[in-house]
């Protein structure tokens, strides 16, 4: 299963970004093979329309759950269309790998 | 106890529903009673007015590259005008036996890009504007101008609240001025504050604005005081501005009377809270009040 | 001869008392002339509140949005791909829509490959029309909350005030694409200003907007307090005439506050904006 977490730097020791449509990178970790991908999140700088634009590209990549601090009305209904499941994150100034950590015990809870 | 200054970034917005009613002479006056470290942003990129008030030093320029443009590569183009005709927003005209696209009317929408049959026609990003980030006597200022004929955004507004939080993130508060109206910018700049003060004025419109931004914050959640500016010049109407707030549950946290002495201060360079005037002690009252509701939030552990 | 005019109000920043001009000056132009009074501040248009309530007549603004038939999408993501704002997403058994995203450009209909997508209309604002008496009436655009094309209201109420007479726009604060786009077409632009730092700077701002658009200019100082000196060296220095100077004063704040107009209640400010009008025609050469 691939999780994806908005992030503002490319390695996994980056920061969350506490945003999603216009977050810089997302990283998107591989559950069976353990690995990560960086992207570089190409429409941030978007005029607008950036959260329907991003959940296009994790529907895209075949992302089965977001984690994330916030997404929008847009973004959220076109996730939840695409079948991927959004999972909020609410701990400030954390590292993509503590996410990665927290997603993997369980305890988030679903948007 | 101190709420500001707890190791957390307290961010405050000050909007208004329409421009004119004091915003940024009353910003101006909490930048100079907030006494702990803090950065400044003026999302009002249509009239950035703190730097005005705020005497700064721009330290660093950078472009701002909000959306892309078409462009027609003249060599490329065999005037056939097939652009022309399925441009929506008219902004493709011909000149001579070749066509150009005017910047004021062009969308960036892309639709002559793929229709072209000489393939002359690139999306360029388009410079929209400037972004200064500046030193002040009382922190940094981030801001902004706009190029003719370009629009405020949510993106812009983003962007120069991102800078103040990737240099200034140390800081006890950052205040932001907002712009005037209830779109996009004005949605970006309340999102992720702490506390929203709307600056009102009594008159028909004041109260009619006020209202409308009432109508869109409400849905955001956020949390919302309000304060009337000039409140003497119509007490009738500052009465049903308070009784209107009074009933959505939106306290009024400060009366500003009108004051000529607030503009002889601007003349000067100076802020309205550094002279004893009536104006400057309604807004001492109104800072007050703002961090005692914050301290509330705060014990109660929102 | 019936005077062909279209005067656009505007200033850098709101709050200077656009809309009090552009009332007071329709008004009075109307005790002898056709006057088009045009809200063109489509977001918080507030004209009307000048005005005693009326019956007014109401039209949608409506845009082109696509729509899907889905028995012929395949699904392919080419229209998401194509659009610039966001407003489709292709997921696995459908394509979602945001309506508030689409600049209605055509162009998802233009790229599917297999002819699912037609054009539907979709309102997003009103032009409301008011007979305010013999010679005024008022448009006005509104834009519907949380939309964002007022630049297709503004077309559309400035559509439908082409009539002969004066045309009086009251544009949008600032120097956006809805203040171009108001200014578009007008003879003249009367820019609205204070006698405070403040009001210099926005004057410089939507100084440059006209520049740009080559619209000749004039000037009207409001709310001022006697220290006009850095407004009047500006412009000076450019050429641009002061057409008028409308004092600070507490009895004017409250005729305005009150929602009612200066040049109803007093007939020399009725003369003054009468003024006003010829000034402006004047200064581009009519008659």
């Amino acid at each position: 299963m691939k999780i994806c977490i908005p992030s503002k730097g490319p390695d996994i020791q980056d920061l969350v970004d506490e945003r999603f449509g216009r977050a810089p990178y997302f990283i998107i970790y591989d559950t069976e093979s353990k690995m990560t991908e960086a992207h570089v999140n190409s429409t941030a700088g978007a005029m607008g329309g950036v959260g329907p634009k991003a959940a296009q590209f994790l529907l895209n990549q075949g992302v089965d759950s977001l984690v994330t601090e916030r997404v929008g009305g847009n973004a959220l209904e076109a996730l939840k269309a695409g079948g991927i499941m959004v999972l909020l994150y609410e701990e400030k100034g954390s590292t993509v790998a503590n996410a990665i950590t927290a997603f993997l015990k369980g305890n988030l809870k679903e948007q | 106890m101190s709420v500001i200054g707890g190791g957390y970034m307290i961010r405050l917005a000050v909007v208004s529903g329409k421009g004119g009613t004091g915003k940024t002479v009353i910003t101006g006056g909490l930048v100079h009673l907030s006494r702990c470290a803090k950065v400044m942003v003026d999302c009002d990129v249509d009239a950035a007015n703190l730097e005005l008030i705020l005497n700064p030093r721009i330290i660093k320029r950078e472009e701002f590259t909000g959306m892309e443009g078409a462009y027609i590569n003249p060599s490329q183009c065999s005037g056939c005008g097939v652009c022309s005709d399925a441009c929506r927003f008219g902004a493709i005209e011909s000149i001579g036996d070749t066509y150009v696209v005017h910047p004021d009317q062009c969308e960036g929408c892309g639709v002559c890009r793929v229709i072209c049959p000489s393939e002359a026609i690139s999306m360029r990003p388009r410079v929209c504007g400037e972004i200064y980030y500046s030193e002040t006597p009382y922190g940094n200022l981030v801001h902004a101008r706009l190029a003719p004929g370009a629009a405020n955004s949510g993106l812009l507004v983003g962007r120069i609240k991102k800078i103040a939080l990737e240099r200034n993130g140390e800081c006890d508060l950052m205040l932001v001025d907002g712009p005037p109206g209830i779109g996009c910018p004005l949605i970006s700049t309340i999102t992720g504050m702490d506390q929203v003060l709307a600056v009102t004025e009594p008159s028909v419109s004041g109260l009619h604005d006020l209202q409308r931004l009432i109508r869109v914050c409400r849905p955001l959640r956020v949390n919302m005081v309000v304060a009337i500016n000039k409140y003497d010049l119509n007490p009738g109407i500052s009465d049903s501005i308070r009784e209107y707030c009074g009933k959505e549950g939106i306290p009024v946290l400060g009366m500003i009377p009108y004051d000529e002495s607030v503009m002889d201060a601007v003349r000067k360079g100076r802020l309205v809270t550094e002279y004893d005037t009536p104006a400057a002690q309604a807004i001492h009252h109104l800072w007050h009040e703002i961090v005692s509701t914050l301290r509330v939030r705060a014990d109660a552990g929102q | 001869m019936t005077t062909r005019m279209k005067i656009a109000i505007a200033s850098g920043k709101g709050g200077t008392g656009k809309s009090m001009v552009a009332a007071n000056l329709a008004w009075a132009l109307a005790q002898s002339d056709r006057v088009t009074l045009v809200d063109c501040d489509v977001e918080e248009p507030n004209l009307h509140l000048f005005f005693p309530p009326d019956d007014p007549e109401s039209t949608d603004v409506q845009v082109s949005i696509p729509a899907f038939d889905n028995s012929r999408c395949t699904l392919c993501g080419d229209c998401a791909g194509f659009c610039a704002f966001g407003a489709l997403v292709v997921a696995k058994d459908r394509v979602l829509f945001f309506p508030e995203h689409c600049h209605s450009c055509g162009g998802c209909a233009l790229v599917c490959p297999a002819g699912a997508i037609t054009e539907i209309q979709r309102p997003i604002g009103t032009v409301t029309i008011r007979h305010l008496s013999a010679h005024l009436s008022l448009v006005t655009g509104t834009l519907n909350e949380g939309e964002v094309l007022g630049v297709k209201v503004i077309r559309e109420a400035k559509r439908y005030a082409a009539k002969p007479g004066w045309l009086v726009c009251d544009a949008s604060p600032g120097t956006s694409c809805p203040v171009v786009e108001t200014l578009h077409g007008s003879d003249f632009c009367l820019l609205i200003t204070e006698s405070t730092p403040f009001g210099l700077h926005d004057l410089e701002l939507a100084y440059s907007v006209t520049s740009h658009l080559g619209i000749p200019v004039g000037v009207v100082i409001n709310r001022s307090d006697g220290k006009d000196e850095e407004v009047r060296r500006f412009c000076n220095e450019r050429g641009i005439i002061v057409l008028a100077t409308i004092p600070f004063d507490r009895w004017i704040a409250a005729v305005q506050g009150s929602g009612d107009l200066i040049s109803r209640v007093d007939p020399a400010w009725k003369e003054r904006f009468i003024a006003l009008g010829g000034a402006c025609r004047s200064s581009v050469g009519g008659t």
